[in-house]
């Protein structure tokens, strides 16, 4: 082709390549053929399967929900019974999910964060205690630390009749952890209205201070002004209300213990297998988060006259959090996730409840479709919080 | 000049007080600074005489290593004996009695291999193909059938075989998969991109157990008539795309780490991509993501103890099963802490591994 033209051109435009070069029609050919092939894939699944629910004669839907599940749940925060339909029995393993979750995430968050700092500590001894301890729960799998806990209920800890006393009112026995609560008293009701009016007032007056530094200069104390009225209003309320301090302690009748309340070996195991392995993690988030923000940021905030709890709130806590929330966040959804184990022993969460939907109704494929709906909501819910956390908290450079 | 040194020597002669050299010295530094450091200590060495003594009572002074069950019911310790009574079991499963020095064998080779890869010296090609060879011959003295030994049905494969196997081929096929996966989405093409997304979102945000169970009771439904599948291979499957979107997205890590300018200097040489990426882009993600995979190895080494939830009979199923027989009932604690131990071992190792590992890739740069 090359021969053919003109030597003497003064401008040679490069002969034009066939379309199959263009990287942009490559591109449109390449993605259609992976559609086609992901298409073919999930139309040869899917004939296959209904061709197998036909032939075993199972049904498809989700109508099943509607009908009476006839199974009894050990454990439950709303009522139910044998009579109730599947749907209400996994609304039960989700709030059970939800409690476990909650509860572990709280106390995990709580002992991560002391085994942290006792792993910075000057204290050697402390510092090489936490040390162990990390990697020795690192380094179990979870799954065989809740065994442990659940064989050492069953196996180690006595009858109710020997049950062990750790504290007035608190009994740990083969039953569970049993401990008196306060009896019920409608004081109680207003002091919770009372917490909830504490917050929308902290709230206002957060909003208000920091309007009030931005125009004058002055600070107002935030945080003990807040801790004053979560903790004075219910007081008061009590207080007011009467002061109620009957309490429902747990007492021994026959083989088992009435009154108070009884937490199961199955949650309490799934609980402890839980904050002791997650916290583990949690310990090194933290340590990392502390050791990211480097020692002449407390000099230079010091030295320009900061007082030692100033420098905590307004310069190094802003500046690790940065680094501690992300990855903290992931170990809470790993805690979720790993909530599901606790069918392994019996305690009756989401995945636990689902399974013996499976078994009952025959309808797998509706059934993980459940459990994982469930958890990508609650995956998907925390990461929207982590991109808006991220959003806010991201250095504003210039 | 001599003087001067006159004057070092007995300024060096004046030593520092005794209470700050030595073990004294030591113990105020790290022990007793501060009041409160005092207090902590205490506290500490406290709950330590708390607990260590008793537990060391328990299991060294009062307790059996070798007797039988019920022989272990008058005394107070631990009965350890009921590892050493059932450790063919706990090991090696159903696997037939008379041909259990073959997974003996193939562990011991697997640990060779793991203990030869480590060495950076041994990281060329050749050791890809010591790999395959190993794996292939670990397969053959596992399943049998040809040069003379017996067949053993991988339905009876079970304990610690079962627990390496899974673990190590899940990660081998993970990653070329989790490779292909963070480059899916790195990539410029809407609908691939979106694909691998989608994936590695889904499948991170889902418990594997709902994988594993899927795996056991939806995936048979996807097979055409007559056709199934070994239950291992698909638990191994759903470990595998499991372990693939961890692997993704750590290698997306890698991968976002280079700097623009060796995309573009891979492009000016007229590069292709699939060049860029297997001579340029991959050799440098892939040796700073080191670290991490090997973290993700850890975790995948644990989870295959989910398995036990599908009744599969890897290290922590057969040890329940072996719980379950009335003559060794109620010795539980033994039995886990055992466990419990081969596992740290293993973990350890590899996370002291990594530590090894970040350190000495770390002075290439």
């Amino acid at each position: 082709m090359s021969q053919n033209q003109t030597p003497y051109s003064g401008t040679v435009t490069p002969s034009k390549a066939p379309f199959w070069y263009d990287p942009k029609v490559r591109a449109v050919f390449f993605q259609i053929g992976v559609l086609g092939m992901v298409g073919l894939l999930g139309y040869y699944l899917m004939t296959n399967t209904l061709a197998n629910l036909e032939r075993q004669a199972i049904a498809t839907g989700f109508g099943f929900l509607e009908k009476q599940s006839s199974f009894e749940i050990g454990e439950s925060l709303i009522s139910y019974s044998a009579a109730d339909t599947y749907l209400k029995a996994l609304l039960v393993g989700a709030l059970n999910t939800l409690l476990v979750s909650f509860i572990g995430i709280t106390l995990t968050i709580i002992l991560g964060t002391f085994i942290g700092i006792a792993r910075l500590s000057t204290n050697w001894l402390l510092s090489k205690m936490a040390a162990i301890y990390i990697e020795f729960f690192q380094d179990i799998p979870i799954l065989l630390q809740l065994f442990f806990w659940y064989a050492f209920f069953y196996e180690i800890l006595p009858q109710p009749r020997q049950a062990i006393n750790l504290f007035k009112g608190v009994f740990l026995c083969n039953r569970g952890l049993i401990f008196a609560i306060p009896a019920a008293h409608p004081a109680f009701k207003y002091m919770a209205v009372a917490f909830l009016i504490g917050c929308c007032a902290v709230y206002i007056m957060r909003r208000w201070a920091r309007k009030r530094q931005d125009e004058t200069g002055q600070i107002f104390p935030v945080f003990k002004a807040a801790v004053g009225i979560l903790m004075g209003l219910p007081l008061i309320t009590w207080w007011a209300a009467g002061a109620p301090t009957a309490m429902d302690m747990p007492v021994l009748r026959g083989f088992n213990f009435q009154g108070g309340i009884t937490v199961s070996p199955e949650f309490t195991a799934v609980l402890l297998g839980l904050v002791l392995y997650t916290a583990a993690f949690v310990a090194e988030v933290v340590r990392a988060g502390i050791q990211s923000v480097s020692k002449g940021q407390t000099e230079a905030a010091a030295s320009i006259g900061m007082k030692p709890g100033q420098i905590l709130n307004l310069v190094i806590l802003p500046q690790a959090l940065r680094v501690i929330i992300p990855p903290l966040t992931s170990q809470m959804l790993n805690l979720t996730k790993n909530s599901s184990l606790a069918v392994a022993i019996g305690y009756p969460e989401f995945v636990s409840v689902s399974g013996t939907t499976i078994n009952q109704t025959g309808q797998a494929i509706e059934g993980v479709v459940l459990i994982m709906t469930i958890y990508l909501i609650f995956s998907l819910t925390t990461s929207a919080f982590m991109n808006w956390y991220n959003k806010k908290m991201k250095l504003v450079e210039r | 000049m001599n003087n001067e040194r006159l004057q070092t020597s007995s300024v060096d002669a004046i030593k520092p007080p005794r209470t700050h050299i030595g073990v004294v010295g030591w113990l105020r530094a790290n022990l007793f600074s501060t009041w409160y450091n005092s207090l902590l200590t205490l506290v500490t060495l406290y709950v330590l005489w708390q607990a260590v003594p008793p537990f060391i009572r328990w299991a060294f002074i009062d307790s059996l290593w070798t007797s039988t069950g019920e022989e272990c019911q008058a005394v107070d310790g631990a009965c350890w004996s009921v590892i050493p009574a059932n450790i063919r079991f706990i090991l090696f499963g159903f696997y037939t009695y008379s041909e259990q020095w073959r997974p003996a064998i193939a562990i011991v080779a697997l640990v060779g291999l793991l203990v030869y890869s480590q060495y950076r010296r041994n990281w060329k090609k050749r050791l890809i193909y010591i790999w395959l060879a190993g794996l292939v011959g670990m397969g053959v003295l596992m399943r049998g059938g040809i040069f003379g030994l017996t067949p053993v049905e991988s339905t009876k494969w079970g304990g610690l075989p079962l627990t390496l196997l899974l673990a190590v081929f899940g990660l081998t096929a993970a990653y070329p998969l989790g490779i292909v996966l963070a480059l899916g989405r790195q990539s410029r093409m809407p609908a691939v991109k979106s694909l691998c997304v989608v994936y590695i979102e889904l499948i991170r945000g889902v418990p594997l157990i709902s994988l594993l169970f899927m795996s056991s009771v939806v995936f048979p439904l996807f097979l055409p008539e007559g056709v199934t599948v070994n239950k291992i291979l698909r638990a191994q499957a759903a470990i595998i795309l499991f372990t693939a979107a961890y692997i993704a997205e750590v290698v997306r890590g890698g991968l976002q780490g280079m700097p623009q300018g060796q995309y573009e200097a891979a492009e000016s040489l007229g590069l292709k991509y699939h060049q860029t990426m297997r001579l340029i882009i991959l050799p440098q993600a892939l040796k700073i993501v080191i670290p991490p995979s090997v973290s993700i190895l850890i975790s995948a080494f644990k989870d295959t103890s989910l398995v036990v939830i599908i009744a599969l009979y890897d290290l922590l199923k057969t040890t329940q099963s072996v719980l379950g027989d009335p003559r060794w009932m109620g010795y539980s604690s033994e039995a886990y802490i055992f466990l419990a131990i081969i596992y740290f071992i293993c973990c350890f190792y590899m996370s002291n591994f990594s530590r090894k590992l970040e350190r000495m890739l770390d002075t290439g740069r």
